[in-house]
């Protein structure tokens, strides 16, 4: 019988522990079937960070490296000025990026450092239980806003892509979600946009994936998924926020 | 001296400088640093001559990303580097913990100054407990040494980025900000790579060579997987106690009083041990050369020998507690300790010896 | 022999390349040295000092305590260190900024008038250089010579009408002694 689908190279197991519903599962496919398309397993490097996918190297199929909570962007520095050939996926969640780690990612991004970045935005804290993110939306309850996030207390959720996006080192920066079939394949086309760029050492690229997380959201995936669609894409709106390629051409004049 | 480095030749070099050369000969591939009183003027000097030789230089956005970095390069199997003075070290200790645990080589530098808090940047010695006990979370330690001139600087420097790579674990220079600071003839020799250092091919990460997945972690989460590590780094540490345990004896003959110092305190130390020979006392020294491991097991013979012990340091009490532990009983140890800026005056120390000998039994001579 | 020396004045006096031509000529001239500078909040017209110590012999401890020479450059550091000073020991001060008497009685003095005399050379700034001449030429802890070839190495990269005058300053200085 033919084939027609199968587990990229790039995964070890087809299966994750992760809960139903979750994103961290298809952000991981994504980047394992992107490491598979250009060839980079061999020379790969993954972050697993602190949160839910901190055991991230039971999935990948390449070389993974656990770093401290928030130090990813960091690491990620030594490791490819180090030794430039490697590639490296540095991957993070909201807490661990837009909170205790926010310092690295915008010098990281400042230099123009030349690694990927994978940011999994689920406006919540997952494996702690469901406390506040950076990325909580105003209203929204979790265990440490429990009457719901509110600015005056807590201040306003973060949009990490406009944040980065003025950096003199940034290459490109894009949003996209893991709501849909077709969300995703738009995801993964960014994903391939901030591989190529890395690749040709353009400077910093990060993709950030809106994604459910229906456990500490109180819902069924079904409900994940229409509860993103309905309050997270018009505080954090898809689409590429910068690209520094298109930019350039656009400049350019065109011939007559 | 950027034009061209004297190698084989003596020349005058700052303390701090004298770390960074012996870096730069020792093969290190990249430093990170953020800067702070008293060590400025090796991430100074780090940023023209790292570059000027091709290699890794950043100035970080704080001490916390300097030493993740290091984490990073370390991981790909580079030597690296960062260095800081205490309250610095102190936002490091996060790093160094993973990096024990991962069992990734580094090697780095603190510069004491005056403690705890802001303190102050006058040179101290205060973080020994901080670098002797490991510094971070759980159990570990660093292989710390305690350099006493600008020419100890520039050698240790070069064994401790051997030591770290031979033992997969960190190594670090306790120094003051009076041998940072200080400027002394040095002789630059050349760096020689120790023939059975061990590859690190089978364990870096990002390299072609290797085909099956490798991990670098500190997390273990099942309990018995954990305790199997720390039981690992335990034998690791008993093999680096055989083996690395360093230290200078002067004058110990026939003394009545055997004074333990290390670092600027043991020079002080000397210079106050000329001047109570010049009077009638019989005091000889021991100066660890490492503080960890810390030779007690040769302090505890020299206790079966000399009648007294007494501590110099530019803490209050720290190193004094391990002198105790060494010497088991067996003969008192008394302190002279000062802190912050404090250092301590050869008048003074010398009058702490008149009073060691005439203590009444039990009675501890301590001057705070 | 071994001889602790501390010079101390503002900031901007060039204190500090004092102390480093001092230890440069010991070392260069075979014998052992330290040098250890006043750190901290560096500031333009603040107090600066440092010491050196240059001896046959090994240097246990590079702290000086009680100094046996002082290199004076103003008044303030007259008024800080006049009173460390070993007893015979000796006090070089710098007359153009310092309008009193050394108080002791117990050390030997000697006066110069190093920012007159480098204005006369092209540079009052090389003030300090005339005092380094004087005490080198006086007391012979480093030969004048070596001093001399000593800014070659700690002043590298600067060539000039600045080498020229911190030559002749120093010179202007030595020449005080007779």
């Amino acid at each position: 019988m033919e084939r027609v689908f199968t587990k990229p190279v790039a995964m070890k197991e087809p299966r994750t522990l992760y809960c139903p519903g979750c994103g961290h599962g298809v952000a991981h496919r994504l980047v394992a079937e992107l490491i598979d398309e250009f060839g980079l397993r061999e020379r790969a490097i993954g972050i697993a960070p602190v949160g839910c996918s901190v055991f991230a190297d039971l999935y990948w199929n390449f070389d993974v490296i656990s770093t401290a909570h928030g130090r990813a962007p960091a690491a990620a520095t030594g490791m490819t000025r180090a030794n430039p050939d490697c590639f490296v996926v540095s991957y993070q969640g909201d807490g661990d990026l837009a909170a205790i780690g926010t310092a690295e990612i915008i010098h990281a991004a400042n230099r123009g450092e030349n690694f990927v970045t994978v940011f999994v935005n689920n406006a919540i804290y997952g494996m702690t239980g469901g406390q506040m993110a950076p990325t909580t939306l105003v209203g929204q309850k979790s265990t440490t806003c429990q009457l719901g996030r509110d600015p005056a207390i807590m201040g306003h959720p973060i949009r990490v892509c406009e944040l980065l996006q003025t950096l003199g080192g940034v290459a490109y920066i894009a949003r996209g979600a893991l709501e849909s079939p077709k969300t995703i394949m738009k995801t993964k086309s960014y994903l391939r946009k901030a591989f190529e760029y890395a690749l040709d050492r353009r400077g910093f690229t990060l993709v950030e994936m809106l994604s459910p997380c229906p456990t500490n959201w109180g819902m069924t995936p079904p409900q994940a998924m229409t509860w993103l669609r309905e309050n997270m894409l018009d505080y954090y709106p898809l689409g590429v926020v910068r690209d520094v390629g298109a930019e350039e051409k656009a400049q350019k004049p065109v011939a007559a | 001296m950027s034009e061209k480095i004297p190698i084989g030749e003596k020349v005058l070099m700052k303390g701090n400088e004298a770390i960074g050369e012996a870096a730069v000969q020792a093969c290190c591939d990249c430093y990170y640093g953020y800067p702070i009183t008293p060590q400025n003027e090796l991430t100074a000097y780090m940023s023209r001559r790292m570059i000027e030789e091709g290699r890794v230089f950043i100035q970080t956005e704080s001490e916390i990303a300097a030493i993740n970095m290091c984490y990073g390069s370390a991981a790909v199997g580079a030597r690296s580097m960062t260095s800081s003075s205490s309250p610095g070290i102190s936002l490091k200790q996060e790093g160094i913990s993973y990096m024990a645990s991962a069992q990734l080589p580094v090697f780095y530098v603190n510069v004491n100054r005056g403690g705890p808090g802001l303190g102050n940047i006058s040179p101290a010695q205060s973080d020994y407990y901080q670098t002797t006990r490991g510094g971070g979370h759980g159990d570990y330690r660093v292989i710390a040494f305690a350099p006493s001139d600008v020419q100890e600087l520039y050698d240790l420097t070069m064994l401790g980025f051997d030591l770290a790579d031979k033992y997969r674990n960190p190594a670090m220079i306790q120094a003051d900000g009076i041998l940072g600071q200080m400027m002394e003839p040095l002789v630059l020799h050349e760096y020689k790579r120790p023939p059975d250092l061990p590859s690190k091919q089978p364990w870096r990460l990002g390299d072609p060579s290797t085909t099956d997945p490798l991990l670098v972690t500190s997390l273990v989460l099942n309990v018995t997987g954990m305790e199997e590590r720390n039981l690992e780094l335990q034998k690791k540490y008993d093999t680096i106690t055989e083996n690395e345990t360093r230290f200078e004896e002067v004058g110990l003959d026939g003394a009545d009083v055997v004074m333990v110092a290390y670092g600027t305190a043991s020079r002080i130390a000397k210079s106050a041990m000329e001047v109570a020979r010049a009077k009638g006392i019989k005091v000889g020294l021991f100066r660890p050369i490492t503080i960890w491991p810390f030779p007690s097991a040769r302090l505890n013979g020299l206790a079966d020998r000399f009648d007294n012990f007494l501590v110099v340091e530019m803490s209050l009490g720290q190193m004094w507690e391990d002198v105790r532990l060494a010497v088991e009983g067996k003969a008192p140890v008394h302190v002279h300790g000062r802190t912050a800026g404090g250092i301590p005056q050869q008048a003074d120390i010398v009058a702490d010896l008149r009073k060691v000998l005439d203590a009444k039994p039990g009675e501890i001579v301590k001057n705070f | 022999m071994t001889q602790k020396i501390r010079c101390a004045g503002f900031g901007g006096q060039g204190i500090v390349l004092m102390g480093k031509l001092l230890a440069q000529a010991g070392m260069m001239d075979d014998k052992h040295t330290t040098f250890f500078p006043q750190y901290g909040a560096a500031m333009r017209g603040g107090t600066a000092n440092c010491s050196v110590i240059v001896s046959d012999d090994a240097i246990a401890s590079p702290m000086v305590e009680e100094p046996d020479v002082v290199l004076v450059m103003n008044g303030p550091s007259l008024d800080r260190f006049e009173p460390t000073v070993q007893p015979g020991g000796w006090i070089f001060y710098n007359t153009s900024l310092i309008d009193r008497e050394v108080e002791r009685k117990d050390v030997n003095v000697f006066k110069v008038a190093a920012n007159s005399i480098a204005e006369e050379v092209g540079n009052a700034r090389t003030a300090n250089m005339v005092m380094l001449g004087a005490f080198a030429k006086k007391l012979g802890t480093v030969n004048l010579e070596t001093l001399l070839g000593s800014l070659d190495v700690q002043m590298h990269g600067k060539s000039g009408k600045i080498m020229d005058m911190n030559r002749e300053a120093m010179k202007r200085g030595a020449a005080l002694i007779k």
